[in-house]
């Protein structure tokens, strides 16, 4: 427990908020929010700091990990290190190469990049949920002067939405740029507007159009939002599960939390790993432009 | 949980990232895979070759090995013939020399026998004559009964 003082929902409350910094709707002035009532007012105009960086810090060890192994890659024997992270791409190529039947350079890269990513946002969840978010809350009091109870902080960044889903819906705009760019606007029109229903009759057709709209965009829009939601969500309950479990009396945590973290290893690999292969699997969708 | 500008500041460093590994991670290490896969069957191949030279050079080795017999034996038979040979002309040349001295011996035998012979002819001869000479000593004339006895001599 953070601390004595606050209550049992008080807690969840504060460990579900993020660490936010925007602007202040009623001055004008961008600043860290101290309440969550504050973060919500501040809108679109905001960044969560402790998501933005968290994922940018274990983006750059990912970076930097791989590229340090790829100027060192030998062709003889390799170490530990370079037999580890090539065993991590010969399974993304496998796994690219299984789902992706077209040739598009930047397809396996993308799938490597938003695996092990992910994977490492999500292994957060492994650390002790008040480990790290109260070294910051000792930082902020003492530092900056703060109220202990307005340092917020989330370290694992797949529990943001904005995270997740700004990863999907990256996902999903270069997947319509594909779409495009491989059946051309009107290949892509069509297969909004002809599909799933058609006719030989073209008053029919016409008709149609609109069913088809309406069916094939819900589908369209669904990916992205089921794409991103999947992971967040997963994490996310996840995540509320260890807050739960800290609730408990100190001597008891670990009889619910060891077991939970065992099972929850599993989860986090396999969202990452579905993540990766709902990506590729877009993509695919988006070069094939083959007969429907 | 509220949607803001994290979602375009990740969408951002998704972006950069992806562009990061595609450029610097992920051409580096499967160009490595690949010369690493490479290597792998050149080696094998290599040592398919190695297995079938080895071979190769086993049949070599039986062969030159009972070649190298063959000549061994040869090389035996013949220094055998050849000691026979010179034993057989040892044999002959000590013959020859044992038969040579065998002679020589022979030789010196006879003249030595011949000398004593005509010594002892001489002293004879001379016994004779003096016999002859004491029981004649006043009738005869020494210097003719010398030539008779000398004709005598010669016709022994």
């Amino acid at each position: 427990m953070a601390t004595g003082a606050q209550t049992g929902s008080e807690y969840i409350k504060h460990h579900l908020t993020n660490l936010t910094f925007g602007k202040d709707p009623s001055d004008g002035i961008w600043k860290i929010a101290e309440t969550a009532q504050d973060a919500q007012e501040m809108g679109f105009y905001a960044v969560h700091l402790d998501s933005m960086g968290w994922s940018i810090a274990l983006g750059f060890i990912f970076i930097m990990l791989f590229s340090i192994v790829g100027r060192r890659a030998t062709t003889g024997i390799p170490g530990g290190l370079q037999n580890t992270i090539e065993i991590i791409i010969e399974f993304i190529d496998s796994n690219v190469r299984d789902t992706f039947s077209h040739t598009n350079k930047l397809i396996a890269p993308m799938a490597l990049t938003a695996f092990v990513w992910v994977l490492l946002m999500n292994l957060m969840d492994l650390v002790p949920v008040d480990f790290i978010p109260q070294i910051a809350t000792y930082i902020g009091v003492h530092l900056y002067g703060m109220d202990p109870h307005h340092v917020y902080f989330k370290i694992v960044p797949t529990t943001d939405p904005n995270v997740t889903m700004g990863m999907s819906l990256s996902v999903f705009f270069l997947a319509i740029f594909f779409s495009i760019k491989n059946k051309g606007i009107g290949g892509f029109v069509g297969e909004l507007t002809l599909h799933p229903f058609s006719s030989k009759n073209l008053l029919i057709k016409v008709i149609l159009i609109p069913i088809n709209l309406f069916l094939e965009g819900v589908s369209l829009l669904a990916k992205p939002v089921s794409h991103g939601l999947r992971l967040f969500g997963n994490l996310y309950a996840g995540e509320m599960i260890f807050i739960l479990i800290a609730l408990l009396p100190l001597y008891a945590q670990w009889t619910l939390s060891v077991p939970w973290a065992i099972f929850h290893i599993l989860v986090i690999v396999l969202q990452a790993f579905i993540f990766m292969v709902l990506m590729v699997v877009y993509m695919n969708m988006a070069h094939d432009t083959g007969d429907h | 949980m509220n949607i803001n500008l994290t979602l375009i500041g990740q969408a951002i460093s998704f972006a950069i990232f992806v562009l990061f590994c595609m450029k610097y991670v992920w051409p580096p290490i499967t160009s490595a895979l690949e010369e690493r896969k490479k290597k792998i069957a050149d080696g094998l191949s290599a040592a398919e070759l190695g297995q079938q030279a080895l071979e190769k050079a086993k049949v070599d080795v039986d062969s030159k090995l009972s070649e190298a017999k063959s000549e061994a034996k040869n090389i035996i038979a013949m220094a055998e013939k050849r000691q026979g040979d010179i034993l057989d002309e040892a044999n002959v040349k000590a013959s020859e020399e044992t038969s040579k001295k065998l002679k020589l011996a022979e030789q010196e035998v006879e003249q030595l026998s011949m000398r004593l012979k005509e010594s002892l002819k001489k002293d004879l001869s001379k016994l004779v004559v003096e016999g002859a000479e004491m029981i004649m000593k006043k009738e005869i004339d020494k210097s003719t009964h010398d030539k008779a006895i000398q004709a005598l001599v010669t016709k022994i």
